[in-house]
């Protein structure tokens, strides 16, 4: 409170349409989360459309299932759940105002985890069904049971990924933004609100990737016989 | 003034370090649960359970991570909406295409069932 009197009736941060700083706060959360509600939607129709393609070329779907490594999805799905950790670590960092270091280091990395997951998802995962010719239109040698079917969930496969490759990769620049600000000293305990809904659109392309591992490359089974 | 008094009246609700590596510890343990039960034959419940599980992790990070169970009511109901109006669009458009077997098989009801299954 004796910040807030020091800096009169504009303390760093503070617009001077919110009565309370608790109000711009609120404000910005739910701004960001109507934001999030049309991502939601944006992926609901692609999980939709996935789900009725599903139920119309079943076997086919699963055939393509089997074709994607679970372990490149696996670890993914960790580093990424690490990433959220140590998101929310570098904005809790913020919150308590300790040290601007510290903060700037979370956010290092969880930069770095962003990178690493693109990494592995080009470099191992993608280049791998490229060599294996299960990449339709670029790379396509698979002649097996159900080929039709086997592109077309391929196809869902390489969009669903590729968006959301493509949101990790608008967040690594967030977070670039983020890092240079923290260096100048712009956020403070009282204003730490584009940390805070950059940490909301982190944790929420993380969920995208929650639910995009097991409907990829789990719901079929891997089970023998599968 | 105190830090602790200061952070009760300026700033939100400080997550425990405690709270946020429960949080990840369960994460990690749910993503190696529904990995290893793919490999488990539970027929059309592996779909079932990697739903769920995905689900389960899902209100994890909002609720924690991403500070729900602390934020606004105001917040919340436009998070919920958002999720209605998903609901809506899966739920209007599966009932279109899970029924359309009707006019091919149409023995009444009963033929939705295998249909709407399919999807398992």
């Amino acid at each position: 409170m004796s910040e807030l009197a020091a800096h009169g009736a504009h303390p760093p941060g503070f617009a001077h349409q919110f009565e309370t700083v608790s109000q711009q706060r609120d404000a910005a959360t739910l701004g960001m989360w109507v934001f999030l509600v049309t991502e939601i939607l944006f992926f609901g129709g692609m999980f939709m459309s996935y789900t009725v393609y599903r139920a119309l070329h079943l076997q086919a779907f699963i055939t393509g299932s089997h074709l994607l490594e679970v372990q490149f999805g696996a670890t993914n799905t960790a580093v990424l759940i690490v990433s959220s950790l140590t998101m929310a670590m570098g904005i809790r960092s913020a919150q308590t105002g300790k040290s601007k270091n510290q903060t700037i280091l979370w956010l290092i990395l969880t930069m770095l985890l962003g990178a690493t997951f693109l990494f592995l998802k080009f470099r191992f995962e993608w280049y791998h069904d490229y060599v294996e010719g299960i990449v339709p239109g670029v790379s396509w040698h698979y002649h097996g049971s159900y080929a039709p079917g086997v592109q077309l969930f391929m196809c869902f496969y390489f969009f669903m990924t590729g968006l959301h490759a493509l949101h990790m990769v608008v967040g690594i620049g967030i977070l670039t933004v983020l890092i240079v600000l923290t260096a100048r000293n712009k956020f403070s305990p009282q204003y730490y609100a584009p940390l805070e809904i950059s940490g909301l659109y982190w944790h929420f392309v993380d969920i995208v990737w929650i639910f995009l591992f097991p409907l990829l490359y789990l719901i079929g089974g891997r089970y023998p016989g599968s | 003034m105190s830090e602790h008094s200061q952070q009760a009246s300026n700033s939100e609700h400080v997550v425990p370090v405690s709270t946020y590596v429960a949080v990840f510890v369960a994460l990690i343990a749910l993503t190696a649960l529904t990995t290893g039960v793919a490999y488990i034959d539970l027929g059309k419940w592996n779909t079932v359970v990697a739903l769920l599980i995905a689900v389960i992790k899902m209100l994890l990070v909002v609720l924690f991570f991403m500070h729900v169970k602390y934020a606004a009511g105001l917040t919340r109901i436009a998070i919920l909406a958002g999720f209605f109006w998903l609901a809506i669009m899966i739920c209007l458009t599966l009932s279109d295409e899970l029924t359309r077997g009707w006019e091919i098989v149409s023995r009444g009801w009963g033929v939705i069932v295998p249909l709407a299954v399919r999807f398992f």
